[in-house]
């Protein structure tokens, strides 16, 4: 294992993370202030409570995951993107590592960052709400989990996208939308019968429900299904990767 | 001397059916410089990428060092530097970090003495705190190199090192280069500079349609299919070669000031002896002699075209 290798990579990541303060950890904060004051305070004055919890603390959950998965997918698709823009990526090939090495790497550094923003956040909302955690050793395995494996999805992104429109598209046009409509900011049973069924088919519902449970132990699916949920997505993006890596797709002419 | 690397009957087809290489067999002596000359498409970068894992091969094999670059690519690597012919750099970390950043990926420790001493050797010890894309290009061509050599490699490939720099800082590359040969790096470098090859390699290889036209040392190669020319240049000029010099396919030159006589030096006989008695018998008068070496320009061009034939 060539540990030198991935520490590189992930200094070098977290690196840019520092010197694009302003752009990697003040913009999200500032917008998820902004959520509070729009749904929290604004629209939540006129909503009492969802299933016995205040809707300013419900939406917290859902803000935070908001951003951890938007952020886990643009750090590590662009992570990896950009050396391959500006054909620095010729010294990763020939680098004596393998891809795990660089996976870990890579996705370490953006799942580290999004994890960063993630916990500032729910400081950030401590200001705003009232906030208590039933399970936090769920809470943050549940973070971390979601921190990892969009990483992973956002890794694909980057070795898949040729420009950097389609490095945004997956992310604004599947991704957002998903997370949205997953129930960030509204608990799924309030939906209509049909709606909730067809909701259950957006895979950020299961993820939503669970790190929802952490908090306030209300989930509008189970809490297994989510972890097998999340699980199962981890194991897909690495088997996608494992694909990418051993057929060169994109990377190794 | 041993080989460090060997390329036995490597061959690389690009989707869509391209044939880069068809079959290279090349072995590479440590200590030395190989100089691998080309036309552009000729092979030459998709060889050296072959070597360093940047490209998978079709078939054949590469051995660096013992290691076989796809089964043992760890062992392989270490032992590489790469400059590649682009500057791919990012252009806005700093020199240091950027060398240091080569160094780690490729396994090495920490070693600012180390580091200090190839930036010292480069002349970009002062611009070490400077963002990339402030450097000028020649200075960006120097991190490449500083970054090839952060990891300490026993093999340099320079991938077309002087592709369009001034005739300067050309000049200083190939200083580089003797350094760096001098202190037992193995360098090998494409080109299609010929007197890029002539200046400075040990070796020269011609490669041409994905093919290895030859491997030779270079004064033999210049020796063996080099061609000389006497000029004789004349007292009074010739309207026309007289009939009596038929035979030795003689060029009227300065408007019949000179003829020129092209000879091959590996001949058992140069014919040059004969010739000027002919040409004494024809009552034309010399005033002067002299005799000139075909380039390894001359060489080159002559290889590629007996190819295309």
């Amino acid at each position: 294992m060539n540990l030198s290798a991935v520490w590189a990579i992930y200094y070098s990541e977290m690196a840019r993370f520092f010197r694009t303060l302003a752009q990697s950890f003040i913009s999200p904060v500032i917008s998820t202030s902004l959520y509070f004051v729009v749904f929290g305070s604004a629209i939540g004055s006129r909503i009492d409570q969802v299933e016995g919890v205040s809707y300013g603390a419900f939406i917290v959950p859902g803000l935070i995951m908001l951003s951890v998965m938007t952020q886990s997918l643009s750090n590590a698709s662009f992570g990896i993107y950009f050396p391959k823009f500006i054909g620095t990526i010729y010294e990763l090939l020939s680098a004596p590592i393998n891809y795990f090495e660089i996976v870990l790497g890579y996705v370490g550094a953006a799942a580290t960052k999004s994890l960063f923003i993630g916990l500032v956040i729910l400081g950030t909302a401590s200001f705003f709400v009232d906030l208590q955690i039933q399970h936090p050793i769920w809470m943050l395995a549940f973070l971390v989990m979601t921190c990892i494996s969009f990483a992973l999805f956002g890794f694909i992104i980057g070795i898949w996208a040729q420009n950097f429109e389609q490095l945004q598209l997956i992310p604004l046009l599947v991704v957002t939308p998903l997370v949205f409509l997953g129930g960030s900011f509204y608990s799924i049973s309030m939906l209509p019968a049909a709606w909730q069924t067809i909701a259950m088919a957006n895979p950020v519902v299961y993820l939503i429900s669970g790190f929802r449970w952490s908090f306030f132990g209300l989930a509008d699916v189970p809490v297994a299904v989510s972890l097998m949920a999340i699980g199962g997505f981890m194991v897909l993006c690495l088997g996608l990767i494992w694909w990418i890596f051993r057929t060169g797709w994109r990377i190794r002419s | 001397m041993t080989s460090i690397v060997q390329i036995k009957d490597l061959k690389k087809v690009y989707e869509g059916g391209f044939e880069a290489l068809k079959g290279v067999t090349l072995d590479i002596e440590e200590g030395e410089i190989l100089a691998l000359l080309g036309p552009n498409g000729a092979g030459k970068t998709t060889l050296i990428s072959t070597v360093c894992g940047i490209t998978n091969p079709s078939s054949g094999s590469v051995s660096v060092g013992g290691h076989d670059v796809v089964t043992g690519f760890r062992g392989a690597r270490r032992l590489i530097g790469l400059v590649p012919q682009e500057i791919n750099l990012e252009p806005f970390l700093k020199v240091w970090d950027s060398v240091a950043f080569s160094r780690g990926l490729f396994g090495k420790g920490r070693d600012d003495a180390y580091l200090e001493k190839i930036l010292k050797q480069l002349s970009l010890w002062d611009k070490r705190n400077a963002r990339v894309m402030e450097l000028s290009g020649g200075m960006k061509r120097r991190v490449l190199i500083a970054k090839a050599l952060s990891h300490e490699p026993r093999i340099l490939f320079l991938d077309e090192p002087t592709a369009g720099v001034d005739v300067e800082l050309r000049k200083e590359m190939w200083d580089v280069v003797a350094e760096l040969k001098a202190s037992g790096v193995t360098i090998i470098l494409t080109t299609h500079y010929i007197e890029e090859a002539e200046a400075i390699a040990d070796r020269i290889g011609v490669i041409t349609k994905g093919e290895l036209l030859l491997v030779e040392d270079k004064t033999s190669l210049i020796k063996r299919l080099g061609q000389k020319q006497l000029k004789i240049e004349l007292s009074d000029p010739c309207d026309a070669i007289p009939e009596a010099l038929s035979a030795y396919a003689l060029d009227r030159v300065d408007d019949g000031h000179a003829l020129i006589y092209t000879y091959d030096t590996q001949a058992e006989r140069t014919g040059i002896t004969q010739l000027l008695s002919d040409l004494a018998k024809t009552g034309l008068h010399m005033s002067d002699l002299q005799t000139m070496q075909s380039s390894l320009e001359d060489i080159f061009v002559g290889l590629v075209k007996e190819d295309a034939a």
